[in-house]
């Protein structure tokens, strides 16, 4: 897709936002804004693969690949170019993977106004250094994400929710295969449990779970934590077992050790030596 | 670009006082300046050369601060080293650097089986990690070709790959965290156990960075719960083509095994010679076909693949029945390269990407190009990636047959850029691959990456001269020793 007049609009200097559906915060207020060209470009099932506008709301693509029996490791909501800016996976991270894994190429806008080239289209791919990587999760400080290629995969024949009472997650966890999301609230257990139908039933059957309507409903808030500290969280959460992310109370976290803030600083430098995109928007 | 007869670096006395700092800061028996260690350490297991000045191994992080701390105050550029098993040089010391071989960090520290996750030293072979944890059910999905003898440092380093990683994925997605050595000898631990640690994404551009970014001293990765049931299928084809065009069905189908993998004639042909396996020889292409989870879907899998490889025209269906017959048919993909040896004295491997549907046409040309520099070419390859091996056999006694096979590897690569596909999938770039980042990377895509290596190494002394085209890097002399084709 042509990005250029995308590129015209961050332009080359003053300070610039970006944003999607703003359904992750959005713009940066009173600065001049863009959005980034959306549309599904094409999706090549056999090669596991799609190419959109980073502009395309999730669910556009989410429905486009499941008309080929596919779909993406992207949460729910916005447009991919958010979800990916944000990085911050759904509740299905233990079995897809981060979000991070997701983007196998990037063309981008930089913050000298040109559009870049981040990675390539195979799955498979070590030409290079992986400029992805931090592109994902970067909201937008090093870069206006403009099209991107994505990794997707088969939907399975089989997907369903069960539930377990128990004071302790991580007993009833080992005895699960690839579980694709467990979440634990303190005293009820739900795990989300997919392949084969017989394969689901006899797993379910053998661990003593119950069929469940769906996921609990999630406290607002949302942090990570070692995995191994979620047998031991307390107050109101859902925590991620297996993964660490914690919806609801969760203690403080330690931040940044000096070495990696000053490294993350140089790496805002190098590519955004002004500071113009996305002002004031602080990752770290 | 033909073979460069480049000048070896030039002999330098080395800087007064490194080796004397280095002696004091490790031990005298681990730092290493004898003839013969400069020689075993002067190249990986490409044929690219370089020159050391002096091989170090230290024990523990702050003795790996300490050999990068004195060799960048003597301006004296540093490589990490971990097996030596890289393939496009990503090991080679150029300019009489320092060498930091992280063998002698070979620790497992820690193992959560609960979580599914373990810390290790760099030098912690891959195999090695895989067989420390196999008896919890687990296992270190990266699985390359070379995993009884390469690192995980070496594999965090160039994000590398195995026959496994198609439904797993790569090293990136296995490591949690790594503790780094930055280039100006601070130590920093990017990422964590959390999975969303704050600020970028500093452990992920770290992964496969060859070197240049600093060295890894400690990596916390993910651990992957083996599968219950396994099933491993041989399938053999009348044509080349057949068994690729099998592959895209494979997974337009909807399925991912756990590995898909082809071999051509030539190269079964020399595998059966060495393994006696009974592998249909006759045939122009063999898959390997793995499926593994849960006993359900295994089976149901075998029976769609089975269908498929038939509507394909497989000949016979061969499905190992036990782990002894499994085991062979891996050893046979396996010891593929110690076959090789047995038809012709030298090989050349070479790693691209392609998407699968081109894989046909593309091995046409591989054949063709072959063929038209009178060379022998094999290939062995994970075709469910798309990522082919193609594996020049040659004897380098031969008068100009260097030239042939740098003209020919290198036409290789161009179609498989020409046609969508990527430079390296496993091997890394290196100084191999090097000077033809242009073929995928436009000026200012290759700025981006300068700039990012700039944040990590501003002053450049971490392996340099690799990856990044001069132009884009800091470097204002071509730094291509003797055995490049770049
Ligand atoms: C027969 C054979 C088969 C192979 N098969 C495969 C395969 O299937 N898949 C695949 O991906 N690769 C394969 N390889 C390539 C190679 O084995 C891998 O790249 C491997 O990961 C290199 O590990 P190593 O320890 O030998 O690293 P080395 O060769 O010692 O180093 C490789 C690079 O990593 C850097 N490095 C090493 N340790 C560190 C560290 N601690 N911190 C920072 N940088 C470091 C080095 O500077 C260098 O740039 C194969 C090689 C051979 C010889």
């Amino acid at each position: 897709m042509d990005l250029g007049a995308f590129a015209e609009d961050v332009g080359v200097s003053g300070p610039v936002t970006i944003a999607g559906l703003g359904s992750r915060g959005g713009a940066v207020a009173d600065v001049r804004c863009v959005h980034a060209p959306g549309g599904i470009e094409w999706i090549q099932a056999d090669e596991m693969i799609a190419c959109c506008g980073a502009g395309t709301p999730v669910a556009e693509l989410v429905d486009a690949l499941a008309a080929v029996g596919q779909r993406v490791a992207l949460p729910d909501g916005g447009t991919v170019g958010g979800a990916l800016a944000v990085g911050r996976a759904g509740i299905r991270r233990l079995g897809d993977g981060a979000v991070r894994n997701t983007l196998l190429q990037a063309r981008y806008v930089s913050a000298a106004g040109e559009v870049v080239k981040a990675g390539g289209p195979t799955v498979k791919n070590v030409s290079g250094f992986d400029l992805c990587r931090l592109l994902v999760g970067s909201r937008g400080t090093l870069g206006f994400l403009g099209e991107v290629i994505v990794r997707t995969r088969p939907l399975p024949a089989a997907s369903h929710w069960f539930s377990a009472t128990v004071g302790e997650p991580f007993a009833l966890f080992a005895t699960l295969h690839r579980p694709v999301s467990v979440l634990w609230d303190g005293a009820t257990l739900w795990a989300l449990l997919e392949g084969h139908a017989a394969d689901v039933a006899e797993q379910a059957a053998a661990a003593g779970l119950h069929p469940a309507d769906g996921p609990p409903p999630l406290p607002q808030s949302r942090t990570s934590v070692a995995p191994s500290c979620v047998g031991s969280l307390t107050g109101r959460f859902v925590a991620e077992v297996g993964v660490g992310v914690v919806h609801g109370d969760a203690p403080p976290r330690s931040s940044a050790s000096p070495a990696v803030a000053e490294l993350g600083r140089r790496v805002k430098d190098e590519l955004d030596p002004t500071g113009r995109l996305n002002p004031g928007v602080h990752v770290g | 670009m033909s073979a460069i007869a480049a000048d070896r670096p030039t002999a330098s006395p080395v800087a007064a006082g490194l080796i004397d700092e280095l002696r004091a800061a490790l031990a005298p028996d681990r730092v290493h300046v004898g003839a013969t260690e400069l020689g075993l350490y002067k190249r990986d297991a490409s044929n690219i050369e370089g020159r050391a000045s002096v091989i170090c191994f230290p024990l523990t992080a702050s003795e790996v601060q300490a050999c990068v701390r004195i060799a960048v105050a003597h301006e004296t550029p540093f490589v990490a080293r971990g097996s030596g098993t890289g393939l496009s040089g990503g090991a080679t010391p150029l300019d009489g650097a320092v060498v930091i071989v992280t063998t002698k960090m070979n620790h497992v520290l820690s193992v959560d089986t609960v979580n599914r996750f373990a810390w290790v030293e760099p030098g912690v072979l891959n195999l090695d990690l895989s067989k420390a944890v196999a008896r919890r059910g687990l296992h270190f999905a990266p699985d390359p070709s070379s995993q009884q003898s390469c690192s995980i440092g070496g594999n965090v380093a160039n994000n590398s790959g195995g026959p496994h990683c198609l439904a797993d994925g790569v090293t990136e997605a296995h490591v949690l965290a790594v503790e780094v050595v930055l280039p100006d000898g601070t130590l920093a631990m990017l990422g964590g156990e959390e999975p969303e640690p704050d600020g970028y994404d500093l452990r992920g551009v770290f992964v496969g960075s060859e070197g240049m970014f600093g060295i890894a001293t400690k990596v916390c990765v993910r651990l992957t719960q083996s599968a219950p049931a396994v099933r491993t299928m041989l399938f053999d084809f009348a044509t080349v083509e057949a068994g690729a065009q099998t592959v895209s069905a494979i997974i337009a189908a909807g399925m991912v095994p756990a590995a898909l993998e082809m071999m051509d004639q030539l190269c079964t042909t020399a595998v059966e010679a060495y393994i006696n396996a009974g592998l249909p020889v006759h045939a122009a292409a063999i898959l390997l076909v793995e499926v593994n989870g849960l006993e359900h879907s295994v089976a149901t899998d075998v029976e769609r693949i089975v269908e498929i490889a038939r509507a394909h025209g497989t000949g016979a269906v061969r499905i190992a029945q036990d782990e002894t017959e499994r085991a062979l048919l891996w050893k046979g993909r396996k010891t593929a390269f110690g076959a090789i040896a047995r038809i012709k004295p030298n090989y050349y491997l070479h790693d691209t990407v392609v998407p699968r549907r081109r894989l046909p046409e593309v091995l046409r040309e591989v054949y063709a190009i072959a063929a038209r520099h009178d060379l022998l070419v094999m290939n062995v390859f994970h075709a469910g990636d798309g990522n082919l091996h193609p594996l020049l056999v040659f004897d380098k006694r031969e008068p100009g047959v260097m030239d042939r096979v740098h003209a020919a590897g290198e036409e290789i690569v161009r179609f498989s850029v020409s046609v969508g596909g990527v430079l390296s999938g496993e091997h890394g770039i290196g100084l191999e691959k090097r000077d033809l980042m242009p073929l995928m990377f436009a000026p200012a895509d290759l700025a981006a990456q300068a700039a990012v290596r700039h944040a990590f190494d501003p002053v450049g002394l971490a392996n340099p001269h690799k990856v990044l085209p001069s132009a884009a890097s800091c470097g204002d002399v071509q730094h291509v020793p003797a055995g490049a084709w770049v």
